[in-house]
């Protein structure tokens, strides 16, 4: 272990904000990246979802019609 | 000889197989990251020179390298793209190049914060970090250029043929720290035959490349997923696939 303590592992002998500000904003960029690819995916579900219902909306209209 | 390959080139099967390889990638990833960045962060010794702040080498080189090894693998799909006409191939390219552009820009972000407290600035416009830059606009420009087609073909070659003269930048960016003098250093782990960082270092510098290789396929397989979703929204396949997910 290179640290005697949990405050010398945060103080990263001297240069904790530089060595935190690289992991957090990596880590950051990381995560909001995969929550833009659930968003996406999510988007293009409701649109096939969406216009599913439409087809079967018209669908029934058709056949109300031909009664 | 590529006669096996070719069922892939059927959008169905290529998101079949992304599903298959998913987790081993993930797994990769998980591993490589977590055994990587706690031995670099916690037992690595520090630098006799540059102290704890050395630690930041842990993301910046894996980002770096791979954000380099993304962009030929990118043009590489382009070429198979545009010699063999496959839209799945086009459509690797395209899923390739945010996923290479976020691990440019965390290079850079993590080359300019380790800068600051052993240069004394975030940025200096030197030809290592000019050539990376411009290594992001690259990617940039094979996104901006493939969204701009309606017809997703075309958007293809021409983004395929932007990514592969962009293939120039790639040997620029390694040997700009031999041909020009630059404030960044020389390479420490990819000289042939003696590298020049201590193994207490090295070894999980390694681990923790081979963690962002698989995060690097994970993020590409879940993009590609996607890719392919959007471009065959009204096959039938993708709509049961979908609705199925929604009811689920």
């Amino acid at each position: 272990m290179a640290f005697d303590s949990f405050a010398d592992f945060i103080a990263m002998g001297g240069y904790g904000f530089f060595v935190w500000l690289s992991y957090g904003v990596s880590f950051l960029s990381i995560v909001l990246y995969i929550t833009y690819i659930k968003r996406q995916k999510r988007q293009l579900t409701q649109h096939v979802v969406a216009e599913q219902a439409r087809e079967a909306r018209i669908a029934a209209a058709k056949q109300s019609q031909e009664k | 000889m590529f006669v096996w390959l070719h069922p892939y080139a059927k959008t169905e099967r290529a998101y079949a197989l992304c599903n298959t390889l998913m987790p081993y990638f993930l797994s990769a990833a998980i591993l490589g990251l977590s055994v990587g960045l706690v031995w670099g962060m916690l037992f690595a010794p520090a630098d006799y020179q540059q102290g704890d702040s050395f630690r930041i080498i842990y993301i910046h080189v894996p980002s770096a390298i791979l954000s380099m090894g993304t962009y030929v693998a990118m043009a590489i799909a382009g070429l198979v793209g545009l010699v063999w006409q496959w839209k799945t191939a086009y459509m690797s390219m395209i899923a390739m190049a945010p996923v290479g552009a976020l691990m440019c820009f965390i290079s850079l972000f993590t080359g300019a914060a380790w800068g600051k407290p052993m240069w004394g600035t975030w940025w200096i416009w030197d030809a290592r970090l000019t050539s990376q830059l411009i290594l992001l606009f690259l990617y940039l420009g094979v996104m901006a250029l493939y969204y701009a087609f309606n017809d997703r073909q075309q958007a293809g070659k021409a983004a395929a043929i932007i990514a592969l003269i962009g293939v120039i930048n790639i040997p620029i960016i390694h040997y700009s720290v031999e041909w020009w003098n630059t404030l960044h250093q020389g390479s420490t782990i990819t000289k042939i035959g003696k590298p020049s960082i201590a193994p207490s270092m090295k070894w999980p510098l390694l681990v923790s490349i081979a963690g962002f290789m698989g995060l690097i396929g994970t993020l590409t397989l879940m993009q590609l997923k996607n890719v392919i979703i959007e471009r065959e929204l009204h096959r039938p396949w993708v709509k049961q696939l979908l609705s199925e997910r929604e009811t689920k």
